[in-house]
C-alpha cells in the first residue's frame, strides 16, 4: 500500500469555502469561480498516491497549488474537501494533540527559506524535532551532532544561522529535519532560494542520503531539471488541478498536454533519459556457434549485423564483413572469439554519458544491466530521434532563450 | 436669534451636578464598602515595598555601588558603563540625595517589575487574539493621553496615599508601551520560522516560549525601556500623593521656588533614567547580537 494517499482532495480559499464547494466539484473554472464569488481554487480535485521510499516530486509554476499541496500532507492547512491518509490513517480525523505527535514523530519539513530559528545555534536548531519531543539535552545533542556531521557543517555547531551562508542553513534545515528520524521528509522548495551550484550540490547530497536513508519524500519544486534529478515520480500541477503524474520518463517523452510539453521542451533530455528507456530488442539474434550457419542466417534476413549469444549469455557483436572475412581465411576462429571485445553501454546510465559508445560504434551498442546481461540495444537513430523528438514537432528548432 | 443658537445649550446646571453627585456617591459607597478588601489585598505589595526600600536604605552607600555597577556591566559589558553609574551615583551621594534616590529606585524598580508581570501576558493575549487586541488598544490610548492627576484622584479615594496608591498611578501610567510593544512584536515574528516550529509538533507553550517571546525581545526590550523611562517621568506626579523619593524635593522646590533644589533632584532622575535607559539598551543589543539581518 502506498504510505501516503491524498483522495479527491480540494482547498477554496475565502469566507465560505463549504458553499462554494460545489460548483468548483461541478466542474467550474478557477476565474470563473473567483470572479462570481470571491474564492480562490486552491486545490482541485487531487489525488495522488505516494510510494514508501521514493521521491515524489511536485511541479509547478507559482500560483499552481503545490506549497498548498504540501502543506496539507502535515495539515498545516486544512483542506476544504478530500481525504489524506498516511500509512491508511486519516490524518484529517486526528485530533489536536495526535496532530502534534503525528507532525513530531512522521513528518518533518524542510522550508524554502529555511526557518531556522535565528536565536539559537546551530546544534540547538538541528535538535529542535528532540527537544519539541521532549528528549534530554544528552541524547538530542549527541544525535543533533552527528547529523550535522553528516550534512558536512561540523565545527558550526556552535555558529548562529545568520553567520552562514544560504546553502549552509538550508544543510541546517536538511539536519533538523532528518535529526528526528522522520518516516516522510516534505521539502518545499528545498533548494530553490540557493545559488544553481549550491543547488546542484545540495541535490546530489539529497539524492545520496535519501540512498541511505530510503525516506519517503515529497519535494516541492517549480524546476524541472530538479524534477527530473531527484523524482521517482513526478507529478505536474497547473492551478491547482494535476496535469500529469509519471514517471520522468512518461512526463519527458509522452506529455499529456501543452502546459507539461511546454516544460518538457527546454530540458536536456541527454541528461535526464537513461539508456533503457529508449533501448530496443535486437533485430537478430545468432545463437549458434558456426559462422557459416551464422552468415546464412544473416544474409537470409537482410541483416548487417547480429548479437551473439552463448547459451543466453550475451557475447558480443558481429558484422557481416567480418563473418565472410573469417569464413574465408578458414582459421578455425568460432563465432564467439569473433563477438568478443564488443563495446556495451549500461542500462540506467544516462544518454550522455552513453553518447559517445554510442557514437562511435558501426552497429547499434548492446545494452548490459548491472550483471552484465543483455537487455537491448541502442543505435544512433534511435538517440538523435528520442534527443530531438521535441524539436521535430515544431518542425524546427526553437529559439533559445 | 433663539438664546440655543448663541449660547451651547448644556444640560442644566442642576442636572450637571446631580450627575457629578451620583457617580462620586456611588464610587465613595464603593470604596466604603470594599476600600479595606482593597488595601488588604495590596498589603503583601506593601510588605515588600517597605521592606525592599529598607534594604537599599540600611545597605552601606558603596555596596550599592558595586552591586549597581556589577549589574551595569554584567547586562552591558562596559567599563564606560560602569564609570558613569559609579560617578553618577557619587555625585548623587555628595549633594545629599542618596535617601530619596533609593526609595526612588526601589519604587522603579517595583513599577517595573509589575508592569512586566502584568504587561507581558496582556500583549500576548492581544497578538494571539483579534478581537483582544481591538478591545484593549483604546483602554491604553486612554490611559496614555488622560492627565495623570485624573487618575490619581479615584486611586486615592479607594487607598488613600501613600506607596500603594502612588505604585498603582505609576503602574498605570507606565504599562502601555510593554503592552503595546510585546503585542507588536509577537505579530512580526517571522511567519516562516513559526511555521517550521508548526510543522514540528510545538505545542502552544513551546511556541510561544521558544519561538515567538525570544523572537519578540527587541520590541519587548523596547517596550521595557519605555515603560522604566515613563515610571521615571510619573514619580514626580506621584509624590503629590505620598510616594517618596526625589519627587517630594522637587515638589517642594516648585511651591517655594527653590531653583537649585529642583535642578539638582530634577538632575538626578534624569541621570537615574540615563542609566536604566543605557543599560537597558545595552543589554537588549548585546543579547540581539546574533541577530544579523542575515544575506
Amino acid at each position: 500500500m502506498a504510505k501516503i494517499e491524498v483522495e479527491n482532495v480540494y482547498k477554496i480559499f475565502g469566507p465560505n469555502p463549504q458553499s462554494v464547494l460545489p460548483r468548483a466539484q461541478a466542474g467550474e473554472g478557477k476565474d470563473e469561480i473567483l470572479a462570481e464569488t470571491g474564492h480562490t481554487v486552491g486545490l482541485h480535485d487531487i489525488s495522488l498516491s505516494m510510494e514508501e521510499s521514493k521521491t515524489f516530486v511536485v511541479m509547478g509554476l507559482s500560483g499552481s497549488g503545490k506549497s498548498t499541496l504540501i502543506r496539507h500532507l502535515n495539515r498545516l492547512i486544512e483542506p476544504t474537501a478530500g481525504r489524506i491518509l498516511v500509512d491508511g490513517q486519516d490524518v484529517l480525523k486526528l485530533n489536536e494533540s495526535e496532530l502534534r505527535e503525528f507532525r513530531r514523530t512522521k513528518m518533518a519539513m524542510v522550508f524554502q527559506r529555511f526557518g531556522l530559528m535565528p536565536h539559537r545555534p546551530v546544534i540547538h536548531n538541528v535538535a529542535y524535532g528532540l527537544e519539541i519531543q521532549g528528549i534530554d539535552k544528552k541524547t538530542r545533542q549527541e544525535k543533533a551532532a552527528e547529523w550535522i556531521e553528516t550534512v558536512g557543517l561540523a565545527g558550526y555547531e556552535n555558529s548562529y544561522p545568520a553567520e552562514l551562508s544560504g546553502g549552509m542553513q538550508q544543510r541546517v534545515g536538511l539536519a533538523r529535519a532528518l535529526c528526528g528520524d522522520p518516516e516522510v521528509l516534505l521539502m518545499d522548495e528545498a533548494f530553490s532560494a540557493l545559488d544553481p551550484l549550491i543547488r546542484s550540490g545540495m541535490q546530489d547530497q539529497l539524492i545520496e542520503l535519501q540512498q541511505k536513508l530510503n525516506k519517503t519524500i515529497v519535494f516541492i519544486t517549480h524546476d524541472l531539471d530538479e524534477a527530473l534529478k531527484l523524482g521517482d515520480k513526478i507529478a505536474i500541477l497547473k492551478d491547482g488541478r494535476l496535469s500529469q503524474v509519471g514517471n520522468p520518463e512518461d512526463i519527458l517523452l509522452n506529455p499529456a498536454d501543452d502546459y507539461v510539453a511546454a516544460f518538457v521542451r527546454d530540458v536536456n533530455r541527454a541528461r535526464v533519459l537513461t539508456v533503457d528507456v529508449v533501448m530496443r530488442p535486437p533485430s537478430l539474434r545468432l545463437t549458434s556457434e558456426n559462422i557459416d550457419a551464422a552468415l546464412r542466417e544473416m544474409q537470409g534476413k537482410k541483416a548487417d549485423y547480429g548479437y551473439v549469444f552463448e547459451g543466453g549469455e550475451f557475447r558480443g557483436v558481429v558484422t557481416e564483413e567480418e563473418l565472410t572475412a573469417a569464413a574465408k581465411s578458414n582459421d578455425s576462429q568460432t563465432l564467439y572469439d569473433l563477438a568478443d571485445d564488443t563495446q556495451t553501454v549500461s542500462a540506467d546510465s544516462v544518454l550522455e554519458d552513453a553518447l559517445p559508445t554510442i557514437l562511435e560504434s558501426d552497429t547499434p551498442v548492446a545494452v548490459v544491466d548491472d550483471d552484465g546481461q543483455f537487455k537491448g540495444v541502442i543505435s544512433k537513430r534511435q538517440l538523435i530521434r528520442v534527443l530531438t523528438e521535441h524539436r521535430d514537432e515544431e518542425g524546427e528548432t526553437p529559439p533559445k532563450a | 436669534m433663539a438664546e440655543w443658537l448663541v449660547e451651547f445649550p448644556a444640560l442644566p446646571r442642576e442636572t450637571l451636578l446631580e450627575i457629578r453627585r451620583g457617580i462620586d456617591g456611588a464610587y465613595r459607597e464603593f470604596s466604603r464598602s470594599y476600600g479595606i478588601a482593597i488595601e488588604d489585598f495590596f498589603d503583601p505589595l506593601l510588605q515588600f515595598m517597605i521592606w525592599f526600600e529598607q534594604l537599599l536604605l540600611n545597605s552601606p552607600w558603596w555596596l550599592i555601588i558595586v552591586v549597581v555597577a556589577a549589574l551595569a556591566y554584567g547586562a552591558a559589558r562596559s567599563l564606560w558603563m560602569v564609570v558613569g553609574v559609579a560617578v553618577a551615583f557619587v555625585l548623587i551621594g555628595l549633594f545629599g540625595m542618596w535617601e530619596d534616590t533609593m526609595s526612588t529606585i526601589s519604587i522603579i524598580l517595583v513599577c517595573t517589575v509589575l508592569s512586566i508581570i502584568i504587561g507581558i501576558p496582556i500583549g500576548v493575549m492581544m497578538a494571539r487574539y483579534d478581537r483582544a487586541q481591538s478591545s484593549i488598544t483604546p483602554v491604553l490610548d486612554v490611559m496614555q493621553t488622560m492627565p495623570p492627576f485624573v487618575y490619581l484622584i479615584p486611586v486615592v479615594m479607594l487607598l488613600g496615599i501613600g506607596r500603594v496608591p502612588g505604585v498603582i498611578a505609576v503602574v498605570i501610567y507606565a504599562i502601555p508601551p510593554v503592552i503595546r510593544l510585546t503585542n507588536l512584536g509577537i505579530r512580526l515574528v517571522d511567519k516562516d520560522v513559526l511555521e517550521a516550529a508548526d510543522a514540528f509538533g510545538a505545542n502552544f507553550r513551546q511556541r510561544l516560549f521558544g519561538v515567538q517571546i525570544p523572537l519578540a525581545m527587541p520590541n519587548i526590550m523596547a517596550g521595557i525601556n519605555q515603560t522604566i523611562m515613563m515610571a521615571l517621568a510619573m514619580v514626580v506626579i506621584a509624590s503629590m500623593i505620598g510616594v517618596k523619593g526625589l519627587g517630594q524635593p522637587v515638589l517642594k522646590a516648585i511651591t517655594n521656588q527653590y531653583f537649585t533644589m529642583g535642578l539638582l533632584n530634577g538632575l538626578a532622575i534624569v541621570a537615574i533614567a540615563i542609566i536604566f535607559d543605557r543599560v537597558s539598551q545595552a543589554y537588549g543589543a548585546r543579547i540581539q547580537k546574533h541577530r544579523g539581518a542575515g544575506h
